[in-house]
């Protein structure tokens, strides 16, 4: 008999057949709960009310129904078939939002940390008022013997807008989340140096009518971005030709015309050689150009050697494939898109490889048309009456001399660990840390500097759903209830046309779990700072903005998602050449950058040779699957059926040289002897190159509460000690760092 | 009226949405699955090839499950579906055995269990929750006897397969490549 229960059953014609993923178990505790309730048939729709909510699993925010049966339990998700970020589908993270709401290892009670007399320290479980009580104390002795600035809060999510507010209200400029120091910092300060505006959250790339679709390790299908899938399904329904960059053959790299297995941390130069090629080839869009850009002289002279031949040598694409693929881009254009990636801090130089991206769309006259980058619209809802914040006397840019960082359009994360971390030229540390639905243990790389971060903290406060990793750090844990139990604020997002959607609790909150809005204006009192959470409930902050833009609560229950007419008709709005001032210095899009020249960088994107493995050591490539979100959902039931581990990908080469076999499980040390804290299950493919590795991110997580996710896989932000420093914008850089396979359990070497 | 389905390797991403809106919809329990997804991989680096498909129950025709059923609970209803009447199921397994597909597991309650095309919903005229729910729109659903409906009309328009064609099953299942 075959193995049955496999959800995902992955064979290969070259290694021979492989099962990986979920083996036959027996029924556990859930199961037979589930059983002893007698629900085991679908119940019809007519039979479940829905409440409206939109997803909190990932940034995407796709708005759906929650549907509840006539015992209040919650039996599923559907996406709302009015909402553009998922047009009534719900991607798996989406449809398994459930298993957040069920899961047994949610955070049930506030708790406290505690000494023992040997020096043992625990959680102990207390009361809403103890826990508030202590927060706040925390905060009062902070704010009167150090000023409000030495608090900073990490926060990731909508409910995140609820202690953004406490913050600034209690005096504090220190607001940060990992999504752009991390993440995608680097594409936004790129492309607002190039046109004056950044590309924004769902992205303004119109995948759906593009007739040529470029990625460059992007890596969509896996990366699950909604409505990003799903343009790109139409795409491919039209026609679409796709030509993918990864070191990787992914998933999206299967449906393309085009891959090209570049050797990794190379990009710039195969992006430079395509700008040569459509250049002297004179393929680019002439009148755009003429019309529209700064530099292009500048330009032409800096690429003039930069021929395909010259990046042959560096990304080891054959020539022929970069004309090739240049000239596909060139007669699609201006219906084409390079897209600019979500996940972009990867070598250090990644600002510069975001520019590189932002000229080749200009000189194919992407930026303003029809199947390239589209003008987002969003409703803009009026702000609750509240006071004035306070003016903050410091931050933590104080951190680093003066000048540093001008064009950091957001906090860095990394930056508040430096100013946490004490030296002689800042006057006050950071001495207080609250962090809301972001696990930083996993968020962000290096974590020998996270932690000696939070060792110099007077107090950690840490608001979550469940007990990540970082939640074992916590002077103080406070459970908030999950997005299905509570009202967060409106969401408003860019898109083609300007959408609200509204999220409403579908049940109680489970145990003694409070909502985000509740936790903040209780603090807010006992600081005395109630005059900003000027409400009882947070429906009636809802009701109020809402019946500011035309609608109403009540409206909004009914049918979750209402979309707006747009204020100008201008979504391509330099389809037709028409006459437009850029916000930038020149008032044109700048393929010479002045502002990164006046601020001392190249002013034109240059390739830079990356740091190469050395013998034995391969490079730690990670991504995502489509299954999970971060380390968020590893512990999700319905999700871990899809995916309980992560494994590490190895060339087939590679592997016999190891004589590592496919399922075997092995450690990765890194460059600087980090060990893997788990053994992680070997995956011998011919989808990796042979001189990377590449791991989902988000696994292998400490926390033993985590009962299922705990000692599962191999964490790569474990792995990532050396930071790539983006000097630009302060991103930083995690692919530069180096693995090698370890086959025995090692000895505790380092141990971070 | 002949049910089909058919998915589209071209275009599904492997994101096992599909396994997840059956869960939800149908509660099947943690730990079990009625659909699934396969990554089969051929070549060698860089010359590769990934088909993706999202598999189920292929609601055969001449359906192995159905001639092997010693209770007569596994059954053949209007428009082909092949079902599992759960109190007349003694769990024995052989249906188990002979299927090609793999497509049945023994519940816990004690009977066996496998995907419906979700004829709670098909019988008010909806769509499986797979087909509905899936990102890539990489499912298509429908009756074979009408020329209209979607799943007749990719088969027309597209080359298609079907899984071990060599069993004489029949299966109403189709693979879109």
């Amino acid at each position: 008999m075959k193995t049955r229960r496999d959800f995902i059953k992955i064979t290969s014609a070259g290694v021979g057949a492989a099962a990986l993923g979920f083996h036959a178990l027996s029924w556990d505790s859930a199961a037979a709960q589930f059983i002893a309730n007698g629900d085991t048939s679908p119940v019809s729709d007519e039979e479940l009310t829905n409440y409206p909510t939109f997803c909190e699993v990932c940034f995407w925010k796709c708005a759906g129904f929650t549907y509840v049966d006539k015992k209040g339990n919650i039996r599923k998700i559907i996406g709302n078939k009015d909402d553009p970020h998922s047009n009534g589908r719900f991607c798996p993270r989406g449809t398994g939002g459930v298993g957040m709401y069920y899961d047994e290892d949610r955070l049930q009670t506030p708790l406290i940390r505690e000494t023992k007399a040997d020096g043992t320290q625990y959680f102990r479980k207390a009361s809403w008022d103890e826990a508030l009580n202590l927060v706040a104390e925390k905060m009062n002795k902070l704010r009167l013997e150090h000023g409000p600035e030495c608090l900073a809060l990490f926060s990731h999510g909508t409910g995140g807008k609820h202690f953004g507010h406490l913050v600034k209200a209690f005096g504090s400029p220190n607001i940060t989340a990992p999504s752009f120091a991390q993440c995608r910092g680097p594409r936004e300060v790129a492309f607002t140096a190039t046109y004056g505006e950044d590309v924004m959250s769902p992205e303004r790339t119109d995948i759906r009518d593009t007739k040529c679709l470029v990625l460059i390790g992007s890596h969509i299908g896996e990366n699950m971005h909604n409505g990003q899938v799903q343009e790109m399904s139409e795409a491919i329904d039209h026609g679409a030709t796709i030509i993918t960059v990864d070191p990787r053959f992914s998933t999206a790299a299967s449906k393309s015309k085009y891959w090209l297995p570049i050797k990794p941390a190379t990009d710039i130069a195969l992006l430079l050689a395509w700008a040569h090629v459509l250049i002297y080839e004179e393929l680019y869009d002439k009148a755009y150009v003429e019309k529209y850009t700064f530099g292009f002289k500048e330009l032409k002279e800096h690429v003039k050697t930069m021929t395909p031949e010259w990046a042959y040598g560096i990304t080891t694409i054959d020539p022929n494939v970069i004309r090739e693929t240049a000239r596909e881009m060139a007669a699609a254009s201006p219906t084409v898109l390079v897209h600019p990636g979500r996940h972009v801090t990867w070598y250090g130089d990644d600002t510069q490889r975001s520019r590189a991206i932002a000229i080749l769309n200009a000189l194919l006259g992407s930026w303003g048309r029809r199947g390239g980058f589209y003008n987002p619209e969003k409703v803009h809802l009026p702000k609750y009456p509240s006071p004035a914040y306070p003016k903050p006397k410091r931050s933590w840019k104080d951190a680093y001399p003066p000048g540093k960082y001008n064009l950091v359009s957001e906090v860095l994360s990394t930056g508040i660990c430096d100013a946490t971390i004490p030296n002689a030229d800042l006057d006050c540390h950071l001495r207080g840390w609250i962090v809301y639905g972001t696990n930083l243990m996993a968020s962000l790389p290096d974590q020998k500097k996270t932690l000696e971060a939070i060792s110099h903290l007077d107090f950690l406060v840490v608001i979550d759903t469940m007990p990540m990793d970082i939640v074992r750090l916590a002077d103080v844990v406070l459970p908030e209830c999950t997005y299905l139990e509570r009202y967060d604020p409106i969401r408003t997002s860019p898109h083609r046309e300007p959408y609200i959607a509204l999220r409403m609790p579908a049940a109680e909150p489970k145990h003694e779990t409070k909502p985000g809005w509740w936790i903040a204006k209780e603090l807010a009192t006992r600081l005395g700072l109630g005059d900003y959470f000027n409400y009882n409930t947070y429906e009636e902050v809802i009701d109020w903005q809402l019946k500011k833009v035309g609608s109403s609560l009540e409206e909004m229950k009914r049918i979750g998602v209402k979309k707006f007419n747009r204020e100008f008709n201008d979504l391509y709005f330099l389809q037709d050449l028409d006459d437009f001032e850029f916000n930038t210095n020149t008032g044109k899009i700048e393929l010479y950058s002045t502002e990164l020249e006046i601020e001392g960088y190249d002013p034109l994107p240059k390739y830079t040779h990356h740091e190469e493995p050395g013998e034995g050591f391969y490079r730690l490539n990670y991504g995502r699957a489509p299954m999970h979100t971060f380390s968020r959902t590893s512990n999700n039931h319905n999700l871990w059926d899809l995916m309980k581990e992560n494994s590490v990908w190895i060339n087939p080469k590679i592997a016999k040289l190891w004589d590592i076999e496919n399922g075997q499980y092995i450690w990765l040390k890194n460059q600087d002897g980090i060990v893997t804290d788990f053994p992680v299950k070997a995956r011998v493919t011919e989808r990796i190159r042979w001189d990377s590795v590449y791991l989902v991110h988000g696994f292998g997580h400490t926390n033993k509460k985590l009962r299922r996710a705990y000692g599962h896989g191999a964490s790569d932000s474990n792995l990532v000690s050396k930071v790539h420093m983006d000097p630009i914008m302060g991103g930083t850089g995690m692919r530069g760092n180096f693995v090698t396979f370890l086959k025995e359990k090692p000895e505790k070497e380092v141990k971070v | 009226m002949r049910y089909a389905m058919a998915v589209d390797t071209k275009k599904c991403v492997g994101c096992g949405d599909c396994v997840v809106a059956c869960q939800t919809e149908n509660n099947v329990p943690h730990g079990y699955c009625r659909d699934w997804i396969v990554e089969n991989v051929t070549g060698t680096y860089p010359k590769l090839e990934i088909e993706l498909r999202s598999e189920r129950c292929n609601h055969c025709e001449n359906a192995p499950c159905v001639r092997c059923c010693p209770t007569g609970a596994s059954h053949i209803v209007e428009g082909g579906i092949v079902l599992v009447t759960h109190d007349e199921c003694i769990g024995c397994g052989a249906c188990i055995e002979s299927c090609p597909y793999d497509a049945r597991y023994p519940h816990p309650e004690g009977y066996v269990d496998k995907c419906t095309f979700c004829v709670h919903r098909v019988k008010d005229g909806e769509n499986p929750a797979c087909v509905d729910v899936c990102p890539t729109s990489c499912l298509h659903f429908g009756d074979l006897d009408d020329p209209n409906s979607d799943v007749s009309k990719v088969l027309k328009n597209r080359k298609w397969k079907v899984l071990a064609p060599e069993a004489g099953t029949n299966p109403q299942l189709y693979f879109l490549t």
